[in-house]
């Protein structure tokens, strides 16, 4: 029998039958009495300024309750404070074609959708900027006049580890490959909604599909300029979220604004289209990958560069950035790593973070070279990488502290389940296997914003009838947080989960959880959780020993009773033993709070990038077929294995698993955000390739428990991990069919069809187009970087 | 969501009643070469599966729409084997593919009207709807709010210019509907009905390589019934690339139809869509089969031709070389089919 009697069972989660039914109530389903409907315009320029806004013929438009432009919240906004540089509405200039230019509120949606053609606005269209080299190159053109950094770079970051210059010259052989990942969008349901409502008293309440409340809460303080005591914002369950709701977004702040001027509640529900333009997707990134490798395939240096296509805006930008280089080095043993990061500005929707956050686009150029490497050593993929594992309870070149590390395990258990080794490099032209590893992180390490504070804090309260609620501001996303924290408090006080009731992303009533992004919550409000209704069992734990007469260390908690371990008989109901504590202690409520230790990170500028107190680690084989008269890849099978610490409740992380595999496929096999003239070519979800049910392959979950010793019960993430493997898996699956190897994505049957009829050995990237010798732009660039850097030493 | 924009709504309760609202409200002097497609003022509607996602883009915006959902029948005849079978316009996909009659008879047909896009949009899309579907491409099918960042095109336009190809005369929108190349292949007529009287029209007539004056119909002519000829003897199949396993629309699309008289072939039909603005009858392909054994090298032949016949820009998902050469391919896997079973 299991130690435990929640943790680890097959229960269904507490919030299923609203997410099943639809009964679950969206941004989207809130009704207000008196409720306006508002409606963004929309700028048609990739790039222009703005000279002149006039909204008088809309606001004389029966039925237009009020107008708002970016003149009426000038103050700059955006998720990261280091680099904040947008506006709630464009002000002087739009820089993508979706820039959000103005709103309206109206007394039906209607009459909202016509008034925005009532709107003028005159712009001075100006040369946009598309391509990462145009970017780079660019400085008579600038998307940011004011970024202090040459041309249209957003950032670049250059860090070092370890001899990388000998780890090179002792090589055996070098790899030197370039790989590019096209960008790809979250496509969730649930299109961005949010109602706002300001009362009488002064008070403001935004009801929100976003992932990140408490950050939300401090930018609309800032813009709206009323102090955040004032304001409240309640995370709606998000009908889906993949990092896409983790910006402020402009239909929030014109929502409260609207609502502020109108003294009435405002409904923005962005359509299909706008989400698209909201993005906030994975970067298109540019990678340059060389890789030294001993005669054995010890790996003696790499040197990754990568060049980030981030759209308009910062977005998390400077995270993702760091983010492309600071995880290659916490799955296979890497004695000395060079990273040179460059995100660029361009006149296309802002990138930002997506399920597996500036990881898996490098894990995808990562696992495509290793696979190369495995072959020219005449080894089998999954033997070698299981000779160069990076060890459990060691420190990366890099700084990075790893506690557990389950990669080995999970390259055994997919080896097992799919018997690899006698398929691969084995079976007929068309048919293929492949297999990729990869990690994610529990949680960021560092808060978005510097503070001392915990990054996640909790609430418990226990009433009179043994009923259980957790306050804690974590958002529910779909992805079974309010679940965890159910699993976690039952388990603790010995009740089940349906006693429990969560009360989450609601910025008055829950302590501040820093979101739902960078899959910390299991982690960190796990732990908050643990600690807070730890303490409530200690003094139920107490209250029942005085009373039955046995020392506490003998009394456990389990199904709604209090017993001695002794004789099991003897004992109480919990809601007794909870009177008893609570006759003794007053009132039953505790609070706890989680936030990772600081010894997790080397000691740089830039190391506040890719620690975390845990790293999950994933294995993926998939088994793909091509069809060589039409290019058609067909992903037969993925089997994946998921190092997620303990599996609080399996179902909840095979079904992340899962998810996630399934958004790996689509991206390696269709999903593209790209655009012409600026112009998004695909926003809608019939030409945004997702993958339908009809499409997805035959998945096998299976999970690898390696009790992290600082997770809750042991758990770590589950959420972003597993996407990572797939996508290379999928690839180096389709070079052991047709022996063509993509070094780009999204592999299509267009592109198959192409190399297989010019009988080419690779897809990919050829570097930096030479048009415009980037080269000498990139040496340029650096030239001031060093010159910048210089001059804050001198300082 | 997008909205629809306001129009009224007529709902005739029958042909002959629909014939008379569409003379009254002055619908077949419409052209939208001369308007452009948001020009047409007076439509008909069955289904709507395709009529009312282009009004929430604006690209069309009706006045007024004339219902067909209590004029059209939704009838599938069909008597003994020697005898063909009608199917009435308001026939659904659905009902349409679940036939017995056509699955056993008409195979290409009950494959086709399976394979449009879904299950939900199947059961309210109707047969008479996808015959006259508007012809599509990924500059048109777009909101007005992209399609007024981009700055419009022809087809909404007629003043503008194509953006497919700018030097381009007509517009080169891509004939999309699944069930007409199966219906060419079957040897299909349809029935159209006006106030002016009923005739009859070979499919293949119906249709013009002209992204925006795609019908060689009046727009007050009602579509009241699809005639298949007798099937004894043909043996049909269809092929549809599209990029996911549902909800796309053809990139490629082809029908094959052979009767075999022993072992030559007596009559062939292959009919291709989605490569040109018209579904295209491929009279090379035909010829080829003809008199042969559906040999391989008939086979190749035929293929040749289809590849020859399809002329698809890039205005669709996939590349043109893509679908050129799937064109062959699934040419060649068609004909093997039909000769293998
Ligand atoms: C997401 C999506 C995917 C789709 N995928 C496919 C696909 O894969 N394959 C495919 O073929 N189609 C596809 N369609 C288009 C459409 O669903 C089908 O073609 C359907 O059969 C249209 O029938 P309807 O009755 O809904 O037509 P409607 O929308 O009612 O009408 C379509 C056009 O035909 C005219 N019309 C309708 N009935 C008559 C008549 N009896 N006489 C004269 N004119 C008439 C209308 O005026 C209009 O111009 C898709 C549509 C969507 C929205
Ligand atoms: S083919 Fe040309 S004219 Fe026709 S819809 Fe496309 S862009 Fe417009």
């Amino acid at each position: 029998m299991s130690e435990f009697s929640v943790v680890g069972k097959r229960l269904p989660k507490v919030n299923v039958w609203g997410h099943l039914t639809g009964t679950a109530r969206y941004a989207d389903d809130i009704q207000l009495p008196r409720m306006l409907y508002g409606r963004l315009l929309r700028s048609p320029h990739a790039h222009a300024r703005i000279k002149r806004i006039d909204a008088s013929r809309a606001l004389a438009h029966d039925g237009v309750v009020a107008v708002c432009t970016g003149a009426d919240m000038p103050e700059r906004m955006g998720i990261m404070p280091s680099t904040q540089d947008e506006y709630a509405l464009a002000v002087d200039k739009v820089r993508y074609i979706g820039d959000p230019v103005a709103a309206v509120a109206a007394v039906d949606e209607d009459t909202a959708y016509d008034a925005l053609s009532l709107i003028d606005v005159e712009y001075e269209p100006l040369e946009p900027i598309l391509t990462i080299e145009e970017a780079l190159t660019r400085e008579d053109v600038r998307i940011h006049e004011d970024s202090g950094r040459p041309a249209n770079v957003f950032k670049d970051v250059h860090l070092e580890f370890g001899d990388v210059e000998g780890g090179f010259q002792t090589a055996h052989k070098v790899y030197d490959n370039w790989y590019f990942f096209e960008g790809t969008t979250h496509a969730p349901m649930e299109t961005h909604s949010a109602v706002a409502s300001y009362d009488g008293d002064g008070k403001l309440t935004l009801w929100t599909s976003t992932q990140v409340p408490h950050y939300l809460h401090r930018e609309l303080e800032k813009v709206l300029g009323i102090p955040r005591s004032r304001i409240r914002v309640i995370a709606t369950p998000n009908g889906g979220g993949f990092g896409g709701k983790s910006d402020p977004f402009s239909h929030e702040f014109a929502a409260c604004l609207l609502s502020m001027r109108t003294k009435r509640p405002v409904k923005f529900t962005l359509d299909r289209e706008e989400v698209f333009y909201a993005h906030r997707g994975r970067h298109p990134v540019l990678m340059h990958l060389r890789t030294g490798v001993s005669a054995d395939g010890d790996i003696t240096a790499v040197h990754f560069q990568s060049y980030l296509d981030g759209g308009a805006y910062a977005s998390y930008g400077i995270a993702t950035t760091y983010y492309t280089g600071a995880l290659m080095t916490v799955t296979y043993k890497l004695p000395a790593y060079k990273f040179d990061g460059v995100r660029v500005y361009t006149n296309k929707p802002a990138c930002g973070p997506k399920r597996g956050h500036g990881t898996t686009q490098p894990r995808f150029a990562f696992e495509c070279q290793l696979d190369q490497i495995a072959e020219d050593l005449g080894l089998d993929p999954i033997a070698y990488r299981e000779r160069i594992l990076q060890p459990a309870n060691s420190r990366t070149v890099n700084g990075l502290r790893i506690t557990s590390m389950g990669l080995g395990q999970c390259l055994e258990e997919v080896k097992r389940s799919t018997r690899f080794p006698e398929k691969h490099g084995q079976l007929p032209r068309g048919k293929g296997i492949g297999v990729a590893g990869s990690a994610y992180i529990s949680g960021a390490g560092l808060p978005i914003y510097w503070n001392e504070m915990p990054h996640s804090g909790a609430s418990v309260k226990v009433d009179r009838g043994g009923g259980v609620t957790v306050y804690c501001g974590t958002s529910e996303i779909g992805q079974g947080s309010d679940n965890v924290l159910a699993v976690v408090a039952a388990e603790q006080l010995g009740v089940l989960t349906e006693d429990v009731h969560v009360v989450s992303g609601d910025t008055s009533l829950a302590p501040v959880d820093l979101g739902s992004y960078s899959s910390r919550v299991t982690f960190m409000a796990g732990n908050a959780v643990r600690q807070a209704a730890g303490r409530l069992r200690t003094l139920v734990v107490e209250a029942a020993a005085a009373k039955l007469g046995v020392p506490a260390d003998r009394i456990a908690l389990a199904q709604r009773r209090v017993y001695d371990l002794a004789d099991p008989a003897k004992g109480m109901t919990f809601a007794e033993a909870a009177v008893l504590a609570e006759s003794k202690n007053g009132t039953l409520v505790s609070v706890g709070s989680y936030k990772p230790p600081k010894d997790i990170s080397g000691d740089y500028k830039g190391s506040g990038v890719g620690p975390t107190a845990a790293y999950s680690y994933q294995a993926a084989v998939a088994e793909v077929s091509v069809d060589l008269e039409t290019g058609i890849v067909t992903v037969e099978r993925i089997t994946e294995a998921h190092d997620c610490g303990r599996a609080l409740n399996p179902p909840a992380v095979e079904g992340q698993i899962e998810g996630a595999a399934y958004m790996g496929y689509g991206e390696a096999i269709a999903e593209e955000q790209v655009f012409r003239g600026g112009l998004h070519k695909k926003p809608s979800l019939l030409e945004y390739k997702l993958p339908t049910s009809m499409d997805t392959p035959e998945m096998k979950a299976i999970i690898v428990e390696t009790i992290d010793p600082e997770g809750p019960f042991g758990a770590k993430e589950a959420g972003e991990g597993p996407l990572n493997p797939v996508i290379p898996a999928i690839a180096n699956a389709v070079y052991d069919a047709i022996g063509v190897r993509f070094d780009e994505t999204p592999i299509t049957p267009a592109k198959v069809l192409d190399a297989l009829q010019k009988n080419r050995s690779r897809v990919g990237p050829e570097g930096l187009s030479s048009q415009r010798d980037p080269k000498a732009a990139m040496r340029r660039l650096h030239a001031t970087t060093d010159a910048r850097e210089k001059k804050k030493v001198m300082s | 969501m997008l909205r629809l924009p306001r129009f009224r709504m007529e709902i005739p309760r029958s042909a002959d009643e629909a014939a008379r609202v569409l003379r009254e409200l002055g619908a077949g002097t419409q052209d939208p070469g001369v308007s452009g497609m948001p020009g047409m003022k007076v439509l008909m509607v069955a289904g709507g599966t395709d009529v009312y996602p282009n009004m929430k883009r604006r690209q069309l915006a009706p006045e007024v729409l004339v219902s067909l959902r209590r004029a059209l029948s939704r009838d599938v005849r069909a008597d003994g084997p020697a005898s063909g079978a009608t199917i009435g316009a308001g026939a659904t996909l659905s009902s349409v593919s679940a036939h017995p009659v056509v699955r056993s008879r008409y195979a290409a047909l009950a494959m086709a009207a399976g394979l449009v896009s879904t299950p939900q949009l199947r059961n309210m899309g109707t047969i008479g709807g996808n015959v006259c579907l508007d012809t599509r491409c990924n500059w048109y099918d777009e909101s007005g709010f992209w399609r007024t960042a981009e700055g419009f095109c022809m087809k909404t336009h007629p003043s503008v210019v194509c953006r497919v190809a700018t030097s381009s005369p007509r517009c080169l929108a891509v004939a999309s509907a699944d069930t007409v190349p199966a219906l060419l292949a079957l040897g299909a007529t349809v029935t159209v009905r006006s106030a002016q009287g009923e005739r009859t029209v070979d499919l293949g007539e119906l249709y013009r390589e002209d992204g925006i004056r795609y019908l060689t119909i009046r727009r007050d002519e009602i579509v009241t019934e699809v005639a298949l000829p007798p099937a004894e003897g043909w043996r049909s199949t269809y092929l549809k690339l599209r990029d996911r396993g549902s909800f796309d629309f053809p990139i490629v699309g082809l029908a094959a139809a052979v009767r075999m008289d022993g072992a030559r072939v007596a009559d062939a039909r292959v009919a291709l869509t989605a490569v040109a603005s018209r579904p295209i009858l491929v009279d090379a392909a035909a010829k080829a089969l003809r008199g042969s054994r559906l040999d391989d090298a008939a086979i190749e032949a035929a293929a040749e031709a289809a590849f020859k016949a399809a002329r698809p820009m890039d205005n669709t998902s996939g590349t043109i070389a893509q679908r050129k050469r799937t064109v062959s391919v699934f040419a060649t896997r068609a004909l093997r089919e039909l000769r293998d079973n």
